[in-house]
């Protein structure tokens, strides 16, 4: 048993990281043309409103929920130390469970039952889709069935979570949890796992530098100034666009 | 000063005859893979019709473009808040729907179909799903077809036009038509790199190509969304933006692009024209009216030697200078003013220029009796008793300018963002280029009566001549005037072009295929 765990708790979560990190990286050197989040509005958008809407929402301000948590356990458990602001914090972070679980319904329907997605969908698009579903469903339960999460996320797991950053793993606390909520850290890091082998590898790239860069993109393959300048060496440089 | 090189086009709409051949061209190069079937990179559109995608220039429909917001100007469905608010769904997206679903024909079925009672048939299938479909839409489906009330009648542009000219345009007898072949405009203030949030667009310094760097795109969809010319698509397979590539790598070995190259009609020139890139902003945020004669402003004069210095200072080569100086864009869109920008109120500054056509003024139906012509046909003889006559008589100087079988309200709209005086003045001078002509060649014009044409179109008869053989006997070289790309000095250009072959243009290696 403890053979699992140890397998399950220290070593699933390194190779998750050591593979997510170096296989993003990787792909993104290697294989950059490949980034991108794959987006479907063009083939049908109609239903991908009421799907993509509420499940990107959730989801994003669920994981940077949990971000959270594992960075700030003290601070969370201060604000729970009051019973209305916990619980202003459990039905928000539920209301956004049910939402983005709502919303990979509506995608999940839409990719199974529209002809021309299914062209587009390839064997890890339904991975990801099954993945983060399980996922979900997991984390709606033990939201409902063990109140309450922020609380004993914050006392109990963020410890493990930042014993794994500091080298340091400690898997005593988590081999103690009930099974779901093993499963659903089971799951996070195989999700984890698989994103740079998957369109997941979106949430990495995303378009922050849009909000102050300026709108007009002017590029110069060369520099013709630097090339007819006599005080100035000309290197040689890569262009940005190839 | 900050002058810029600009590889800018005209085209003079007088000789287009709709033949595709520039559309089948660029295709076969560069559009020709999985999810880029429906892409026309260069498309013919007749007008008046609705066009590719249906209704692009309707913006309250697509929402491209810019607009002003008091002084300055914003994009109308992207921007940065709008953009980053949308990216998720875009509500501004046109989806294939609005393009066509791309199909084949099942050809095998012919040949391999069993022996039955009937013929076998080659059934349409969509090139997406693969399966039978029935087809709708497909490239060009209003093709010459103006008076069918799905397609002409329905062209945005009429919207100004009131009921009484709307109908007399769809006279069957005096229903009048034209082309407009349209690429990528390579704007100066393009809206498709304003609104890319990934900051994969970008216009090139040395010829101000706009490009979509394909290992950036991350599918945000907000390009496609902003073009008002609807001219960068969205590659459903491969899960990345394209457009028009201006066929740069064929610029760069001094090649005129492709759909140029294989124009039929000739009515392409393409050329260098410097500009003043500190004044872009300035001109696109001016009031609607003075947009046109702004953005020409822009456009500076290459053989004013304070722009040479200027040039010199930018870096800009002797080589692209001279060819400025020599360039027919030039020539047609600031020395002759003769060719206008197409819809110029989206703000973008296209540098693509279109000489307005003269074609359909020309004649004009009048009232006669043909009794008496018609007693001498031979009674066998299938004739109508028609009374009226296709008159192609210029006894009024500008009388048919007027009278347009095409309003000039229409063409107003399309080219010079309502002001009808500017369509006027072009049609004036082709018009007194025609008399001018038709005075040397045949001799029937009173010389008097073309000299007073000419004057009145702010020409002189060397000037005419120069537009006469600019348009009609001009050869290769002095259509495309391309300046050398130095390909010693571009690290990019040195690659060797073959490697290129049979990929997708975009010059890497990698196969463009989706990911996982």
């Amino acid at each position: 048993m403890e053979k699992i765990n140890i397998l399950l708790f220290i070593v699933l979560p390194y190779l998750s990281l050591l593979v997510f990190f170096f296989g993003s990286i990787y792909r993104y050197r290697k294989y950059k043309y490949e980034y991108s989040s794959l987006s479907s509005q063009f083939l049908e958008q109609k239903s991908l409103f009421w799907g993509s809407v509420p499940f990107h929402v959730g989801i994003v301000l669920i994981f940077l929920g949990h971000l959270f948590i594992v960075l700030f356990p003290k601070e969370v458990l201060a604000w729970n130390s009051n019973l209305i602001r916990l619980l202003t914090l459990e039905i928000g972070a539920l209301i956004l469970g049910l939402s983005s679980l709502f919303g990979l319904t509506v995608l999940l329907i839409r990719r199974l039952t529209n002809a021309r997605l299914r062209a587009v969908t390839s064997p890890m698009d339904y991975i990801v889709e099954f993945l983060i579903f399980a996922q979900i469903i997991l984390g709606i339960y033990i939201a409902y069935g063990y109140r309450w999460g922020s609380s004993w996320f914050a006392s109990v797991l963020s410890p493990y979570i930042i014993s794994l950053f500091t080298f340091r793993p400690d898997i005593q606390a988590v081999s103690q949890m009930p099974w779901v909520i093993q499963f659903h850290i089971i799951g996070a890091y195989l999700i984890v796992l698989i994103v740079p082998f998957s369109r997941l590898v979106h949430f990495l790239v995303p378009p922050i530098h849009y909000i102050w860069r300026p709108y007009q993109q002017v590029i110069w393959n060369w520099g013709r100034k630097k090339a007819k300048s006599k005080d100035e060496i000309w290197t040689v440089t890569r262009p940005f666009n190839n | 000063m900050n002058v810029r090189a600009q590889i800018s086009m005209v085209f003079h709409l007088d000789k287009c005859i709709g033949c595709h051949t520039c559309s089948i061209a660029c295709k076969n190069i560069w559009t020709d893979r999985k999810g880029a079937e429906y892409m026309w990179w260069n498309n013919v559109e007749t007008k008046p019709g609705t066009g590719y995608p249906t209704k692009w220039e309707d913006q309250n429909v697509y929402n491209g473009g810019w607009r002003k917001d008091g002084d300055d100007i914003e994009l109308r469905g992207a921007g940065k808040l709008r953009g980053l608010v949308n990216i998720f769904h875009n509500p501004h997206l046109p989806v294939i729907d609005d393009y066509y679903e791309p199909f084949t024909y099942k050809y095998l079925d012919l040949i391999e179909s069993p022996a039955m009672d009937d013929q076998p048939t080659a059934r349409p299938v969509s090139l997406i799903t693969g399966k039978p479909i029935n087809i709708k839409m497909g490239p060009n489906w209003d093709d010459d077809l103006s008076g069918t009330p799905d397609y002409a009648r329905k062209d945005p542009n009429l919207e100004v036009l009131s009921e009484a000219e709307r109908e007399a345009m769809f006279q069957l007898e005096k229903l009048a038509f034209f082309y407009l072949p349209r690429i990528c405009n390579h704007c100066l203030n393009p809206a498709c790199v304003a609104s890319c949030p990934s900051g994969a667009i970008y216009k090139r310094g040395e010829d101000g190509i706009v490009l979509i760097n394909q290992k950036v795109c991350r599918a945000w969809r907000m390009c496609v969304t902003a073009c008002p010319y609807k001219k960068s698509y969205y590659n459903w397979g491969t899960g990345k933006s394209e457009k028009c590539i201006l066929c740069y790598p064929r610029l760069e070995s001094g090649y005129a692009p492709a759909c140029m190259h294989s124009c039929v009609g000739r009515i392409r020139y393409l050329g260098v024209m410097l500009y003043d890139a500190d004044r872009i902003h300035d001109t696109a945020c001016s009031d609607e009216k003075d947009l046109v004669d702004s953005q020409l402003d822009v456009i500076l004069n290459p053989y004013d030697e304070e722009v040479q210095r200027a040039a010199a200072a930018n870096g800009i080569a002797n080589s692209t200078l001279k060819a400025a100086q020599n360039s027919p864009v030039y020539k047609f869109v600031k020395e002759w003013g003769m060719a206008l920008p197409l819809h110029p109120e989206f703000r973008t500054l296209p540098m693509l220029f279109y000489v307005p056509p003269l074609l359909p003024v020309m004649a004009k139906l009048s009232t006669v009796n043909n009794d008496e012509q018609a007693k001498k046909m031979d009674e066998r003889a299938k004739h109508w008793p028609d009374n009226w006559l296709y008159d192609t008589s210029t006894e009024e100087l500008w009388g048919t300018i007027e009278q347009s079988r095409m309003p000039l309200k229409y063409m107003a709209n399309l080219f010079s963002a309502g002001d009808e005086g500017k369509i006027v003045n072009v049609m004036k001078k082709l018009l007194a280029i025609r008399m001018h002509r038709r005075r040397v060649t045949v001799g029937d014009v009173d010389a008097q009566k073309a000299d007073i044409m000419l004057k009145e179109a702010g020409l002189d008869s060397l000037t005419a001549d120069e537009i006469y053989y600019l348009t009609s006997l001009a050869k290769f070289d002095d259509r495309f005037v391309i300046p050398a790309s130095h390909r010693e000095q571009a690290i990019e250009m040195l690659e060797f072009t073959g490697d290129v072959k049979g990929s997708t243009g975009f010059g890497f290696m990698e196969k463009p295929e989706r990911g996982l």
